[in-house]
């Protein structure tokens, strides 16, 4: 082999390179999402594999639709009328109570960064009960 | 091999490889009840990456293995020469006599396509004349694809890191700046696409490309095109369980595979297409990956005049010096009466 040294040095850095993913993740056990389902409501307002890969798609058009026709309320996949809302439907206290036991465990799984909350307030969780709590007093 | 029939090579090849993946992860389980996920998931992938890998090492050993006893660079500049001629900046990148130089002007190759840049194509202009013009469209392209396909990888490190590297959040900030569409539209998706149908169309459209052209130059545009494809379909269009993939890829990497439920049709041709696209690499022309680094014409110093380059593997040559051929022909030579350096030994001493 002619030039080893260089060329030898070159694959390993190029190997190096080509295996981050092994290596960076090596002794860190992935985390699997653990979402918590509401206890009381059993059905969402579509299938939960349509939810699955499809909620942002419906969040979507709920957004176009309230904000720019003003049309609120949505017919869901079983006749149901619900109120085209995320803060009052779906993290509402019956249902996705909490945003980091739900939407939070698989979008910071996944690394998806949805943009719900640049015009939407995040809701407040536990530490924000009490300091409530004592402003009506 | 005419166009025609490469088109039809390397597209039938491609539509193959869709099927394939289809046949056995859609219609298989629906007809037969035979489950082959574990295949194209785990099995197929892996042995994908070996290829990859182990042929890659292959072809560089093996290049390694050339001599490249003499300085061969292209040379585009005024050599290094008599004090008053003109060597500056651009002559020591273009004509190197340094390893500094050659760094540079590989960093320029590497990350500009500096040669691709200045290449320029001659065509016959009135009368015959013939017309050096720039060629500025194919760089363009080039570099756009190459770049978007970069973001690309690096954007899919989403799925094989956990927690992910700082640098892909920002990458994906960066790619998704429009911020319209939902999910956020990404546009290196779209630049590869319009890049790769440029290069394509361009073989297609150049008659002197086109006769050149063989299936080993379709084959891999239709496959990233394809890969690309796929990939804009799952995230646009048709969507995708991304928590059960995650759930896949960090098993593939942290080799504790497992075959998630539910993952759709279109993630097992598009993983698949992607295998075959790392077992392809290394055999094909996809390797100037590696190739750019060892390439003589680029990597090496124009020092030909500076220092000497002896043949390393020159042959040990037999020479017969005069003076052993002297003491081979001395008494002949003295008999003959021609002259010679040394005197005969004295016949004294044999009396």
């Amino acid at each position: 082999m002619y030039d080893g040294g260089k060329i030898i040095t070159g694959v390993i850095i190029g190997l190096v390179f080509m295996t981050f993913p092994i290596w960076y993740t090596s002794g860190r056990a992935a985390k699997k999402p653990d979402i918590k389902l509401p206890v009381k409501e059993k059905q969402c307002v579509e299938p939960k594999e349509y939810m699955r890969v499809k909620h942002m798609q419906l969040l979507d058009l709920w957004r176009d639709s309230v904000v720019r026709v003003a049309q609120r309320s949505y017919v869901a996949f079983n006749g149901v009328k619900y109120d085209m809302s995320l803060q009052n439907t779906c993290i509402s206290a019956d249902c996705h109570a909490k945003k980091t036991e739900f939407c939070d465990q698989c979008h910071n799984y996944t690394g998806v960064v949805p943009y719900c909350w640049d015009c939407h307030i995040e809701p407040k969780e536990e530490p924000a009960e009490k300091p409530q709590a004592e402003e009506k007093h | 091999m005419n166009a025609i029939a490469s088109l039809i090579l390397s597209g039938g090849a491609i539509s193959m490889l869709v099927a394939i993946p289809f046949l056995a992860v859609w219609v298989l389980p629906h007809v037969y009840g035979i489950r082959l996920e574990w295949l194209f998931g785990i099995v197929i992938p892996y042995l994908a990456a070996i290829i990859f890998f182990v042929g890659i090492i292959y072809r560089v050993v093996k290049w390694a293995k050339c001599p490249v006893p003499f300085r061969i660079p292209t040379t585009c500049a005024q050599q290094k020469s008599l004090p008053w001629i003109k060597y500056g900046y651009a002559e020591k990148l273009d004509n190197p006599i340094s390893t500094a130089g050659v760094v540079g002007r590989m960093i320029l190759e590497v990350l500009c396509f500096r040669s691709l840049f200045r290449s320029t194509k001659m065509e016959f202009g009135a009368g015959g004349n013939i017309k050096y013009k720039s060629s500025k469209w194919l760089w363009l392209a080039a570099i756009v694809f190459h770049y978007c396909f970069l973001v690309i990888i690096l954007r899919h490190l989403r799925f094989f890191t956990d927690p992910m590297p700082f640098f892909v959040p920002i990458i994906e900030k960066v790619d998704g700046f429009f911020q319209f569409f939902l999910p956020v539209v990404y546009q290196s998706g779209f630049l590869i696409g319009a890049a790769l149908t440029y290069l394509l169309l361009r073989r297609l459209l150049d008659p002197k490309l086109r006769y050149i052209s063989l299936p080993a130059d379709y084959f891999p545009l239709f496959l990233i095109l394809t890969i690309a494809g796929t990939g804009i379909l799952m995230r646009y269009v048709l969507k995708a369980d991304v928590v059960s993939i995650k759930e896949l890829t960090m098993g593939l990497v942290s080799f504790r595979p497992v075959v998630p439920e539910g993952i759709s049709v279109l993630f097992y041709i598009h993983l698949f297409l992607v295998s075959v696209l790392f077992a392809y690499f290394p055999f094909s022309k996809l390797m100037h990956v590696a190739g750019v680094f060892l390439s003589p014409t680029r990597n090496l110093s124009n020092n030909s005049r500076i220092v000497r380059h002896i043949n390393p593997w020159n042959p040990p040559v037999k020479i017969h010096t005069y003076e052993a051929y002297e003491d081979d022909f001395r008494e002949k030579m003295i008999e003959a009466g021609l002259p010679v350096e040394k005197e005969a030994a004295l016949p004294a001493d044999k009396e």
